[in-house]
This record gives C-alpha cells, sequence and structure tokens, in this order.
C-alpha cells in the first residue's frame, strides 16, 4: 500500500517537477537555516560558559564542528548520488552530485581556515602536518578535483560520469578523515560528540553544537536545490519546460 | 557588552573564524543564483537568435529590451 513512496520519488527525479520542488523549497530551507543559525551562534557564544582551559577560544567550535561534520556528510551524498547515477543513469542523481561538490568545498575550506585560527592561540601554530589536518587537507582538493574533472569535458553528462567515478574512488578518503584522530597519535583532539554513548560535553554547549549542525544541513538543501535549478537551464535547454521558462519570464527571471 | 566581544583575549581568532563563515557561505549562496539568471538570459538569447535565422525580418522577440 506505501507504494506512493517511490512514486512520489520517480515523479520527483523528473527535472521540471524537481525544478519546481527546489524552488518551492529553497526558501523554506534558507530561512530556517538563518533562524536556527543565529539562535545556535547567540547560544554558542554568549549564552554558553567559557572553556575552562580554553577560555572564550574554544567557542570556533560552533563553526569549525559543524562544517567539518558537512565537509563529510556531503561527501557521503555525493558518493551516494553518484552511485545511484552510475548505474541507472538518473540525470538528477548525476546533478545532484556534481552540484554538492562546491558546497562541500566551501565546507571544507571553512574546516581549514576556522581550524588553523583555532590552532594557532590553542596549538601556537597555524598548520602542522598532523593526520586530522592532512586528511581534510586532501578532502579539499578531492572536492576540487572533482569540480574541475566535471568542467573539464564539452558534453556534460560525459563529465558527470567521469568525475562520479573519481567521486566514489575518492571516498576511501572519508573514513580516514573520520577515524584519524584514532588511528593515529595526533594533536588534533579526539570526539567531543559521540552518537553512540555519552559526549564528553556539558549540555549548555553541546545544544548550540547541535542546532548549528541542523542549520548547516538546511543549508546545504538550499544551497543544493539553488545549484540544481541553475544546472537544469543548461543541461535541458533542448527541452520545452526550459524554453517556457525562459521565454515567460523576461526581465526579472522570476518562478 | 564590551567584555562579551572581546573574547578574552582571542576576539580576533573567534570573530575572524565567523567572519570566514559568512563570507564563504554568502558567496555559495548568491554565486548559483546568479548563475541561473545568467543561464536563462543567455538561453533567451539563442532562442531569440534561431527565431530571427528562421523568419528574417521579423523582429527579435526575445531579444533584451532596450
Amino acid at each position: 500500500m506505501a507504494n506512493w513512496v517511490p512514486l512520489w520519488l520517480h515523479r520527483l527525479s523528473s527535472p521540471p517537477v524537481f525544478y519546481r520542488f527546489a524552488g518551492a523549497v529553497r526558501p523554506w530551507a534558507l530561512g530556517l537555516a538563518l533562524l536556527l543559525g543565529g539562535v545556535a551562534l547567540y547560544g554558542g557564544l554568549f549564552i554558553a560558559p567559557a572553556d575552562y582551559q580554553q577560555g572564550d577560544a574554544y567557542r570556533i567550535i560552533f563553526i569549525h564542528v559543524p562544517s567539518a561534520w558537512m565537509s563529510l556528510f556531503i561527501y557521503g551524498v555525493m558518493a551516494v548520488a553518484a552511485f545511484i547515477g552510475l548505474v541507472w543513469r538518473i540525470k538528477l542523481a548525476e546533478t545532484v552530485a556534481m552540484e554538492s561538490a562546491p558546497v562541500g568545498a566551501a565546507f571544507t575550506l571553512i574546516t581549514l581556515v576556522t581550524g588553523s585560527l583555532w590552532g594557532k592561540p590553542m596549538w601556537g601554530t597555524w598548520w602542522t602536518w598532523d593526520a586530522r589536518l592532512t586528511s581534510e587537507l586532501v578532502l579539499l582538493f578531492i572536492y576540487l578535483g572533482i569540480v574541475g574533472l566535471y568542467h573539464s569535458f564539452e558534453d556534460r553528462r560525459q563529465g558527470a560520469r567521469a568525475a562520479s567515478f573519481l567521486v566514489l574512488v575518492g571516498a576511501v578518503n572519508v573514513p580516514i578523515v573520520h577515524f584519524s584522530v584514532n588511528w593515529w597519535n595526533t594533536l588534533h583532539q579526539g570526539s567531543t560528540v559521540r552518537l553512540l554513548g555519552p559526549s564528553h560535553i556539558d549540555a549548555s554547549m553541546l545544544w548550540p553544537l547541535l542546532t548549528m549542525m541542523a542549520a548547516t544541513k538546511l543549508y546545504y538543501v538550499a544551497s543544493l536545490f539553488a545549484r540544481v535549478r541553475a544546472d537544469f537551464i543548461v543541461a535541458e535547454s533542448g527541452k520545452g519546460w526550459v524554453r517556457d521558462l525562459a521565454l515567460n519570464t523576461p526581465g526579472n527571471d522570476a518562478a | 557588552m564590551t567584555a562579551a566581544l572581546a573574547m578574552g583575549q582571542y576576539g580576533f581568532y573567534v570573530w575572524t573564524s565567523l567572519a570566514v563563515f559568512f563570507l564563504v557561505l554568502l558567496i555559495d549562496t548568491l554565486a548559483p543564483l546568479a548563475r541561473r539568471r545568467r543561464n536563462l538570459r543567455d538561453l533567451r538569447a539563442r532562442l531569440a537568435r534561431q527565431e530571427n535565422r528562421r523568419r528574417p525580418g521579423t523582429a527579435p522577440r526575445n531579444e533584451s529590451h532596450p
């Protein structure tokens, strides 16, 4: 009886349907992301107490850690989408994979820069070739490599297929980033928040962190949907629905 | 209030982190919106050129309005 779910997904994977769906969802996702992000930052920067060892410098955690989670989470979504795109050749899956890469790269860059800004006052250095830092830098290069490979092909779908293979190969790095603090003796501290078992953090610091995590996830949805919409205009430019869209929205480009 | 904004002695690091976070995500938000508009504009211009080639003499319908 519950076969409306696959039916709905099937319908949604059609570019014109997804284009409208994404256009309707995007402003809500972005608005909610801004709201939750504002609440999380207020809670993290002003309400949560200072750390007994790190003072106020630890507050970078509320930006650094959610960004780091996103750098891995987006890779996971991208890898699943790339796999679906390669196996079933679903255009939406290919597009989602390819348009996720720049967002992932943005969060990886934020992670590296904020980590550096946290490392300078706490470790006394901007950068060290430690396992966690190095593997996160490699993650940035993989993201940039995927973006570069995708755009180096004349044919967009051929580019998406080649880059999707790179996505699957590069996925090896994701567990390396995650477990690097356990596998090697690193300067980087271990996990603070754990899915299993108690977290090593007080509730007053945990709630802003988790709220920020929700905000960054919603932000990713908003950014991804905007990117997929922009991509479909070119990818589907020969189709009637895009022509109608282009011709019926002169000037302001609404809808 | 000023004490809270000073972040102990770490104000520079905390506020720079926040600025980087917002700056990178702002660019990431605006870039695809501009790209979609540009793609629509390019497509509109291409369709107008095609129309003009098919029926020469008629005024290009969807060229940018002067």
